[in-house]
């Protein structure tokens, strides 16, 4: 029998270890994209994957270049340029001192490899595209959209939270069931409405609709405002304070948090949102970042380097926002189910 | 944390014992403040549903008027267009798999990092990592690592033996890739079952070890009763998300040479079918038909979970009180 304690650690150590080879799963493709990023564009495809961008390494020999090898000479292992090849045999000249040449057969040496990172895939990722046209368009809808959201949200969620109706509660319920409509069904028709009004190929079609609230971000709001006691509104009101006064002064001073959370989401969604754009945005000086990395993806298929460092650029503003507000992230998720 | 449940009744809001006028005005205000959600709810949903049943009766190509067919558009999907019943297969097949595995997964993994592990905010973060990150890079990123001969999945399969399939490349691979996929961003339900999890009261599970259980009699009769709720909330999200898929097989295929949910349209899920026909071919009756029974499918479904929640589901109210 083992004791209850070493059971314990037993069971401990198999819990890290799953958690571990979990983490491993997730980080790998993360930590691939970063790694082929990097690369050079003949590292990018190979077989066996190189996990570290590494590079064969040219040398300037009088003038021309040429790559060196490590190769053995008379049993000591040097490294020297490979500058002229006759059959099986080749011409290696010491790059420091070219005057020293020796002839040896090409196959009892290897290329030398160095390490070496090509950040500069990145600028070309993104001067290979008006990508600052793309983040400009899609930093209009993301500050735009989310003033919308708040402006219209906190003002919908106090509605429910604080006041009495007749209808009131049925009216909730029937914002909450919105969730359950497949966003299809009022699709076309909000298409063609768009269009008819002339914002086919304009940024409004994905900014005017986040003025009218929508039902997680108002859930996530109300939820929050009904647990903020109600003395201090009391108190307020008797101090004169109209409704819209309360909002401002007591309950949203209370409400940062909150607000912070629909923020975020808001904010990510719209730099995430793929199909309202592809529907909606048909000139290129109107596209978003997901919409020209959909673009670069099509022109650019066999240079994946350029392809992951454009990927990672696009992933980099959503990963940094999560670090910074944890916590922010995981409550508005706990709080209103939201998914993913 | 705590799940906050909807509790409609309870708003905080004192009895009202007030003059009318006072009530009539703070329900003039309750309007007030709701009318963007009201306006909007008119606008874009109420009104674009009713038009959308009126359209899938329709011939509309947007250059032209709208011409009546009555039921065609349906009559069509259902009895001659192959390609209808093809979509609904495979999303129908891709839910039966890819929910039941991310329910499985994300509620083991939330039940490991339950487990006091040390340094869990680590742990958690990482996990959740991938659900921050969707759309149309995640899709790239995945299309590299399927890539049938340079891809790192194949290579990894390589070490151990396996020839790995041609993937995404592949009409009978494509799907299971894209289940992989989604399987990775695993971590969004898995913060809801684990702040679900937190928040069972303990003096349960020492009132059962006292009575003798062991640790997998706990799990099946406290934790998965108590968590169905949880669990319950994730299927019917999770059944609605799948009808939904789009931006990934839109990214993965769209540009390939095998054409838009390619390869020998394997991938053709419901709502791509839809997206081709409203927004390739202009058939914006026929799309808006489309969506109507979509509409009917989703609900039925929901219906369907929630009527039956009822035997497997287990709600913590009456243990509470």
């Amino acid at each position: 029998m083992i004791g209850k304690r070493a059971q314990d650690f037993i069971n401990r150590i198999i819990v890290l270890l799953l958690l571990f080879i979990g983490m491993l799963v997730v980080v790998t493709p993360l930590a691939w994209m970063m790694i082929s990023a990097l690369k050079s564009q003949d590292a990018v495809n190979t077989n066996p994957p190189q996990w570290i961008p590494t590079e064969q390494v040219k040398v300037q020999v009088n003038g021309k270049s040429a790559f060196l090898y490590n190769i053995e000479v008379d049993g000591i292992l040097r490294q020297l340029a490979l500058t002229n090849k006759e059959g099986s045999t080749g011409t290696f000249v010491n790059p420091e001192k070219p005057e020293e040449q020796y002839q040896l057969p090409v196959a009892s040496g290897t290329r030398a490899t160095r390490i070496y990172f090509h950040w500069e895939n990145f600028v070309l990722a993104v001067t290979k595209v008006p990508f600052f046209h793309y983040l400009l368009n899609t930093m209009i809808i993301v500050v735009f959209g989310t003033l919308g959201t708040l402006i219209s949200c906190v003002l919908v969620a106090y509605g429910f939270a604080r006041f009495r109706a007749r209808g009131l509660n049925i009216l909730f319920l029937i914002l909450l069931s919105t969730v359950m409509l497949p966003p299809q069904v009022t699709l076309i028709p909000t298409f063609i409405l768009f269009r008819k009004i002339g914002w086919y190929d304009t940024l409004y079609p994905l900014i005017i609709p986040a003025f009218f609230a929508n039902a997680w971000d108002v859930f996530l709001l109300r939820q929050f405002f009904m647990t903020l006691p109600t003395e201090l509104d009391d108190a307020a009101r008797i101090d004169g304070a109209g409704p819209l006064q309360i909002l401002w002064h007591v309950i949203l001073p209370q409400s940062y948090p909150v607000v912070a959370t629909v923020t975020i989401f808001s904010v990510l969604y719209a730099w995430n949102d793929f199909y309202a754009p592809l529907i909606y945005l048909q000139s290129e000086s109107h596209w978003t970042v997901a919409l020209g990395l959909q673009a670069f993806n099509a022109v650019f298929t066999k240079q994946s380097h350029l392809l992951m460092a454009a990927s990672a650029l696009m992933l980099i503003p959503p990963i940094l926002l999560f670090f910074f507000a944890q916590k922010l992230f995981i409550q508005g998720v706990v709080v209103s189910g939201i998914k993913g | 944390m705590k799940l906050e449940r909807l509790n409609l009744r309870n708003s905080g809001v004192k009895p009202a014992s007030k003059p009318r006028s006072l009530r009539r005005q703070e329900a003039l205000w309750a309007y007030i403040l709701i009318s963007p959600w009201l306006i909007g709810f008119v606008i874009f949903t109420l009104g674009p549903m009713i038009a959308s049943l009126v359209l899938s009766l329709t011939r509309y190509n947007i250059t032209t008027a709208p011409v009546f067919i009555l039921f065609d558009n349906y009559i069509k999907l259902f009895t001659g267009d192959p390609k209808f019943w093809h979509s609904l297969g495979i999303t129908v097949r891709f839910a039966l798999i890819a929910i039941p595995l991310n329910l499985v997964f994300g509620f083991v993994l939330a039940l490991l990092l339950n487990q006091n592990v040390p340094a869990l905010a680590f742990w958690r973060t990482i996990y959740y990592l991938p659900s921050v990150i969707a759309g149309v890079a995640v899709a790239i990123l995945w299309s590299l690592i399927f890539n049938p001969r340079f891809g790192i999945l194949n290579w990894l399969l390589s070490l151990v033996g396996i020839d790995g399939p041609g993937w995404l490349a592949s009409p009978d691979w494509a799907v299971p890739a894209l289940i992989i996929m989604s399987l990775w961003s695993v971590g969004g339900g898995m913060i809801i079952y684990l702040s679900g999890l937190q928040s069972i009261p303990t003096t349960l599970y020492e009132a059962a070890q006292l009575d003798g259980a062991n640790s997998w009699q706990r799990l099946f009769y406290i934790t998965i009763p108590l968590m169905s709720p949880v669990i319950f909330y994730n299927l019917v999200i999770g059944i609605i998300g799948t009808f939904q898929y789009f931006t990934e097989v839109y990214v993965i295929t769209a540009t390939a040479d095998t054409g838009l949910g390619g390869p020998a349209e394997s991938t053709l899920f419901y709502n791509v079918y839809l997206y081709s026909n409203a927004f390739r071919y202009l058939n914006m009756g026929y799309a808006s038909a489309m969506a109507w029974i979509l509409f009917i499918i989703v609900l039925g479904l929901t219906l369907l979970v929630f009527r039956s929640s009822a035997l497997w589901v287990y709600y913590e109210g009456a243990l509470r009180k």
